[in-house]
């Protein structure tokens, strides 16, 4: 099952799709801040949001999953 | 009196001034999170307490943690370093309030300066230069010509409810500034819903330089000279020298003066810095005012032999400041990079473990970086700052060249690649740039 994982360790500040959501390649999904720098994370594939794993002020290290598609 | 100081900070700066404080013979306290429990600070100070968990705004932004730590532990100050609570004038205030000495201005000096509006107005007051500019809306075409006339083009032409670049043109003449203004004003009506425009003269070829003043509680103020700070990404310093290469003998006395004379005038106390941009024509312009000790502090530590934090906190305690004017004259050139944890294309941040560490000989190392070091995501990337002090500017350049090719840090990415390049950039070596270099050298695709 494809998913959209953490490049870096930091705090979600927010997710910017939620569930039944159609995400493309390339789209920004979620906003990480990590050393006071804000950045976006995106979907390498395009698929159906299925699970959103994470929410605003949750701590990510690298790989842990954000999203689940399908 | 003092005994005992409370270091309301973390990293670089709290270990620079827990070991200024062991100069002085006073007894330190650290604060710090869980995730800061093995930092370096922690185990330097004397006592240490924790104030709560990684986050910042659940631990080294938390006033009452902070007050609590002091209380507990009988700490008779408070000093802040940089950033976090140093220039919360509330913050400052509640210190106080508790019966501890804050190794800073007066909380209303703090408040004053943090509001920028207020600072310009007062600055003015005190006949500073600041960037002129109409100070409210310009009614028509013609107004804002006469204005543009007054203060010299070319001018920035500013949509007065609107920000982030729109409605925003630079004009070199009338002729310009006609075509602009209804084209601005129909952008800003489009965008902000009010056509409202105002005018600033705009500073060509723009050079960051900064004073610093220091002032006791006994009415002595003197300056210490400039820092030019004009390489920076994304209003980032990167690297910090002085003197700056713009001044001349003339420049800096009179940068100093109206430095001395506004810090006098708000009844400044304790280490401050005025930032002022420098155009091409080398007009000076008030920026801003940071009522606190600067990053940047150890250029003009390495350049005028006194010792900054420890005078902050030798004020603090009421002593006169004993150095006088005629005293402080810049010896050799001191040089500043800042070695950031992040990729030197990309600029991403890069958390991680130290897992090897080679500090190079000859330079000024202010780090809290060691080898088993975790740099955390919760923190900024700022991992050591390191300063040359040569007897020229070329000697001071040439010594940081040869600290940063010795330097050997694995675990994570950090900047000195890129730092590398500034040194080695024409443009820099001539003293010749602006703060537009990096955007414009560094980051610029290649040209053909």
């Amino acid at each position: 099952m494809p998913s959209v994982t953490s490049t870096m360790a930091g705090t979600i500040i927010e997710v910017s799709v939620g569930v039944g959501d159609h995400v493309e390649a390339g789209q920004d999904v979620a906003c990480l801040e990590s050393m006071k720098m804000q950045m976006y994370l995106q979907a390498e594939t395009m698929g159906k949001v299925s699970a959103v794993k994470v929410g605003p002020g949750d701590f990510v290290n690298e790989g842990d999953v954000i999203l689940e598609l399908e | 009196m003092v005994s005992k100081v409370l270091i309301a900070n973390r990293g670089e700066i709290a270990c620079r001034i827990i070991r200024a404080c062991q100069a002085l013979g006073l007894q330190t306290v650290a604060v710090h999170s869980e995730a800061d429990t093995e930092a370096m600070h922690v185990r330097l100070a004397d006592e240490a307490r924790l104030i709560g968990p990684a986050q910042v705004a659940q631990s080294y932004l938390r006033a009452d943690a902070v007050l609590a730590a002091a209380r507990e532990t009988s700490a008779d100050a408070v000093h802040p370093g940089y950033g976090l609570l140093s220039e919360n004038a509330a913050f400052a205030q509640s210190c106080r309030d508790a019966g501890l000495v804050f190794v800073g201005p007066r909380p209303e000096v703090i408040a004053q300066m943090g509001v920028k509006t207020e600072a310009r107005a007062i600055m003015r007051a005190a006949g500073v230069p600041v960037v002129p500019g109409s100070d409210g809306a310009v009614a028509d075409v013609a107004s804002a010509q006469a204005i543009a006339r007054e203060f010299g083009y070319p001018v920035m032409l500013k949509a007065a409810g609107g920000g982030g670049g729109i409605g925003m043109q630079v004009c070199h003449d009338d002729a310009e500034l006609e075509k602009a203004f209804k084209l601005c004003a129909q952008r800003a009506q489009a965008y902000f819903g009010n056509p409202a425009l105002y005018i600033e003269k705009f500073v060509t070829q723009p050079r960051h330089v900064e004073i610093q003043v220091l002032a006791d509680e006994h009415g002595h103020t003197i300056h210490l000279n400039e820092r030019e700070c004009s390489i920076q990404r994304r209003h980032q310093k990167v690297v910090e020298e002085s003197p700056s290469p713009l001044l001349d003998p003339e420049l800096r006395a009179e940068m100093g003066a109206v430095a001395v004379k506004a810090a006098q005038a708000l009844g400044y106390t304790n280490a401050g810095t005025l930032e002022f941009l420098v155009d091409g024509d080398r007009r000076f312009y008030f920026l801003e005012m940071n009522t606190r000790l600067q990053v940047e502090h150890p250029v003009t530590e390495l350049t005028t032999g006194l010792d900054l934090v420890q005078w902050q906190l030798r004020i603090a305690r009421g002593e006169r400041l004993t150095v006088q004017q005629d005293e402080v004259a810049p010896r050799g050139h001191a040089l500043e990079v800042r070695l950031y944890a992040e990729d030197p294309v990309t600029f991403f941040p890069s958390p991680g473990t130290v897992s090897e560490l080679a500090w190079p000989d000859g330079v000024r190392i202010d780090s809290w970086l060691e080898a088993g070091a975790v740099v955390s995501p919760h923190y900024d990337p700022l991992l050591a700052k390191i300063i040359s002090h040569g007897p020229d500017r070329a000697g001071a350049i040439a010594r940081m060249q040869e600290a940063l090719a010795a330097l050997r840090v694995s675990g994570l990415k950090t900047n000195s690649p890129m730092l590398q390049r500034v040194l080695e950039h024409p443009r820099f070596q001539a003293g010749t740039f602006t703060t537009d270099f990096v955007n414009q050298e560094l980051l610029a695709p290649a040209k053909a």
